[in-house]
């Protein structure tokens, strides 16, 4: 067994930068076209988690549902409890997203309730950001990038999907009816932040707060 | 464009989204010390290319990440099942040949 060096990975006195801190978001609300088809905010510097255990152990489900109080999602699935969000990456991992400086209390609260599993999580903040997409032309936007069947009958609110994107990859999350989320990688955000432009073009692209 | 099973997540998915990864049902010797020069190399080297059924290790590289398994026939690029690491096809030549000889058609 090996030691877990577990520590805040960002302490609050350290002001975080999202990967699209350059695309200066503050300075781009209100400016886009009234009534545009899509609106966009970034959901940045949550507290992003990497949780790995085995999906058919009751310990390990119990565990989880006794740290986060929600059931560990199924294939393709995403459960949400307020601003928590839990969701299937594998058959052996998912994605936690909790409120931005609540993921080093949530790691340990975790590693409490799974004491002594063949578990691991992964604090992965700083690696990647979401983008929240809303507004009636977002899935017109979303065919016009991935080769992934985005109708509701297919995709329903409360499935995520790893796919490609723009010729790149990303996770598309139908969290809500017209509004999706976008999970990228850090070294891919200015990549999709440039081909959100240029595919909402048609459409109006308005940044939100 | 080819539409895969991933067995994984359960759904077809666009043939975009995998990688292919050889030949699979190759084990590992147990003992790599006690293996002969020609074990090895044949274990490390040596890859089966039929003419007909194979069986594969593919890689959801844009989806859940995780390798599974397709039986995929090499001249038709059919692709007749996928299923989990550790399952068994369901689809092999032998099987194929027996059927064949019951006047069975795949
Ligand atoms: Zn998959």
């Amino acid at each position: 067994m090996t030691a877990i060096n577990v520590y805040n990975q960002r302490p609050a006195d350290i002001a975080g930068q999202s990967p699209l801190h350059h695309a200066g978001f503050e300075q781009l609300i209100g400016k886009g076209r009234p009534n545009a088809g899509v609106r966009l905010r970034e959901r940045k510097l949550l507290g992003h988690l990497t949780l790995r255990g085995d999906a058919k152990d009751p310990a390990f489900c119990g565990g989880v549902h006794q740290a986060l109080g929600l059931e560990l999602p199924v294939a393709l699935g995403l459960v949400a409890k307020g601003e928590t969000s839990l969701q299937w990456m594998g058959p052996d991992e998912w994605l936690l997203i909790v409120p931005r400086g609540e993921e080093y209390a949530t790691e340990l609260r975790l590693r409490e309730a799974l004491a002594g599993q063949h578990i691991q999580v992964v604090n992965v903040s700083g690696g990647q950001t979401i983008l929240e997409l809303k507004g009636d032309k977002v899935r017109d936007m979303l065919m016009k990038s991935t080769s992934y069947d985005v109708h509701p009958d297919n995709f329903p609110v409360g499935k995520a999907v790893g796919t490609v994107f723009a010729k790149s990859q990303l996770v598309i999350r139908h969290t809500a009816e017209n509004t999706w989320e976008l999970l990228v990688r850090r070294s891919f955000a200015d990549y999709i932040w440039l081909w959100l432009q240029d595919a909402c073009a048609e459409y109006g692209l308005a940044i939100e707060a | 464009m080819l539409n895969i099973f991933c067995p994984h997540c359960g759904e077809l998915r666009s043939e975009e989204e995998f990688s292919p990864a050889g030949q699979a049902h190759i084990a590992r010797p147990l003992n790599p010390e006690a293996c002969s020069d020609e074990e090895w190399g044949e274990y490390l080297f040596f890859r089966d290319s039929p003419r007909g059924l194979r069986h594969e290790l593919w890689l959801h590289a844009s989806g859940c990440r995780k390798y599974f398994n397709a039986t995929r026939h090499t001249v038709s690029y059919e692709i007749l099942e996928t299923y989990k690491i550790g399952e068994q096809p369901a689809f092999t030549e032998a099987a194929g040949k027996k059927s064949a000889a019951q006047g069975v058609s795949a």
